[in-house]
């Protein structure tokens, strides 16, 4: 009779479905999923994490997060993760209702936790952005805490891997203190008053702060909001009063702006340097550290010559 | 005094550059805005901003972040939804802002969906829209090829034009140039909407096609003048906007708009034709 076996069918589908499973959950207790919303923290994730975490990563290689808007699967991959790093300092706009609309019970970590923290805007008008500038990591001291961080979280989710974060953590801080060593060594090589760069975007705050080379930007902190007349013209003065000899484009940024403050000052565009997104895999900045040694080596080539 | 007016343009290429281009645009602009205001859809630019996507998309699938591709692959998808958009209004009876606003639903929706089957998140639409601080050569020879084509083609077609707008029953019963005409016109918008999304961005170049036509409806009910009149509110409001961005430190683009709005709130208060004020207030009649 069509009834009883259409109960029969539909009772072998359900079971079906939960067999289905039970694989996946299988599966799900050797490695550790957790969620990084911007690749420069996920390279650090993976640092950390090594073999034992398996890192998602939800605003790819050259993508912009200040303007990112997530995606369903954005918020599937949430449900899935047991910790979600966030930079913080309202970098991600979106996540917070993100994490909402999502419904995860994972640990929402926020990397920047504990940085000192610089305010938003130099020039005293703020875009909008209210409050801090959210680019902590540029500083490889501040990249540290966030490395500290993440290894804590990791071991707080996972206490059977203790050793081993603390190991990989160890080593990759060692990592950045090579790399802070080069990078204060190859600003030491550039003379003193031609430290000064011009970039898109106000994202090297951190780096200023941390290095002492000067940083100039027509946009604000954020790349939504737009340069005006006045901001333009000031640069274009600083340039030829300073007789600045490059200017910088970021990976996540429009060049036309820069192009036309180069083509009038007569100042070249110095290679791309990667602020908020690291480059593709294979690219020249493919994880964090080769990004930090690709922007000062970028830097030092144009100021040095 | 004189010098606030005249040193931010002569100090500065770029002020000089975005001067030709806001003028290149109003010139362009006005006049199509003030013939669609007439057509009632108004709201075609907004419309058209999110109905390039599919075009840009593909563009993005072939070339790369490759500016010209994917602002010619934007013009391909603006024509063919506003084309649609038209041939469905004249032969079914949909009308005009319902067709559009289905063509263009659609085409985001299709656009999202390209973007996403790359499996990339790069925002495209925010890399396509330009800034009127950086214009370059080839973006200014653009701007001014399309007004220049907009101008003459509108010389050409402006009888047929005027009275698809007024009187398209009695287009039909003389001539069989209203079909033809209509899309002509829909290409000119396009053209000048995406032209001005890639130059200028989508505030300035919807902005300046609608805010100045509105504004110069409360002036006159001559459809010459009014045009007349758009194009020198669009050219006043781009002075006035850049050199608000250039003293009060405001972003150039919706410095511009704000200008072009307060003509426009100017008009609709005091303008001779229909202003609030005359209507508050309306002369005598004239009695024998």
């Amino acid at each position: 009779m069509p009834t009883r076996r259409a109960a029969f069918s539909l009772l072998a589908g359900c079971l079906a479905l939960a067999a289905s499973s039970l694989p996946a959950a299988a599966q799900n207790a050797q490695k550790l999923k957790v969620v990084a919303t911007f690749s420069i923290l996920g390279d650090m994730v993976r640092n950390v994490g090594g073999e034992r975490v398996e890192v998602t990563t939800l605003v790819g290689p050259n993508g912009d997060a200040h303007v990112y808007s997530p995606t369903p699967a954005d918020g599937r991959r949430l449900t899935e993760a047991g910790i979600v790093f966030t930079n913080g300092l309202k970098f991600e706009g979106w996540i917070d209702r993100l994490v909402k609309s999502s419904g995860t019970r994972a640990a929402k970590i926020e990397a920047a936790k504990g940085v000192k923290t610089l305010e938003g805007e130099a020039g005293g008008h703020d875009h909008g952005h209210g409050g801090s500038d959210p680019h902590a990591w540029q500083s490889i001291g501040n990249a540290k805490i966030y490395v500290a961080n993440i290894r804590d979280a990791l071991i707080a989710a996972d206490e059977a891997g203790k050793a081993t974060y603390e190991a990989n953590a160890a080593a990759y801080l060692g990592r950045l203190d090579a790399v802070e060593a080069e990078i204060r060594g190859l600003v030491a090589g550039i003379p003193a008053d031609r430290r000064r760069i011009i970039t898109s975007h106000d994202a090297f705050r951190y780096f200023e702060e941390a290095y002492g080379i000067d940083f100039v930007a027509p946009q604000g902190v954020s790349t939504e909001s737009e340069a005006s007349a006045k901001d333009v013209a000031r640069i274009i003065q600083q340039i030829r009063r300073e007789k600045i000899a490059a200017v910088f484009v970021e990976n996540v940024s429009d060049a036309r702006l820069m192009e036309r403050i180069a083509q009038e000052t007569g100042a070249r565009i110095g290679a791309k340097v990667y602020s908020d997104a690291l480059s593709e895999p294979g690219g020249p900045a493919g994880t964090y550290i080769d990004m930090m040694r690709h922007n000062i080596r970028a830097f030092s080539a144009a100021l040095s010559s | 005094m004189l010098d606030l007016f005249y040193t931010p343009f002569s100090e500065f290429e770029f002020m000089q550059r975005a001067l030709v281009g806001v003028i290149a645009i109003a010139l362009g602009g006005g006049p199509v805005g003030v013939f669609l205001m007439l057509r009632r859809m108004s709201l075609t630019g907004d419309a058209m901003a999110h109905a390039i996507l599919p075009g840009a998309a593909i563009g993005y699938l072939v070339a790369g972040l490759s500016l010209p591709a994917m602002t010619i692959g934007g013009l391909f998808a603006g024509v063919i939804v506003a084309v649609a958009a038209g041939l469905v209004s004249r032969f079914t009876a949909l009308k005009e802002d319902a067709s559009l606003a289905a063509f263009y639903l659609l085409s985001l929706a299709l656009g999202v969906t390209i973007v996403s089957l790359r499996g990339s998140n790069v925002d495209l639409l925010h890399v396509l829209f330009g800034t009127v601080l950086a214009l370059d050569d080839s973006t200014l020879l653009l701007l001014s090829s399309i007004s220049t084509i907009t101008v003459l083609a509108l010389a050409l077609l402006y009888r047929p034009l005027v009275l698809e707008c007024v009187d398209p029953v009695f287009l039909r019963s003389v001539s069989r140039a209203g079909t033809p005409t209509h899309l002509i016109f829909l290409g000119l918008v396009v053209m000048n909407l995406v032209g001005g999304f890639h130059a200028l961005g989508t505030l300035l170049a919807v902005g300046m096609m609608m805010l100045p036509a509105a504004a110069s409806r409360f002036w006159s009910n001559d459809i010459t003048v009014m045009m007349l009149l758009s194009v020198a509110i669009g050219i006043a409001s781009g002075l006035s906007g850049l050199l608000l961005s250039f003293h009060a430190e405001l972003p150039a683009g919706p410095a511009i708009i704000l200008s072009a709005g307060a003509a426009y709130v100017l008009s609709l208060l005091l303008g001779r034709e229909g202003g609030v004020l005359w209507l508050a207030w309306p002369g005598k009649h004239l009695e024998a």
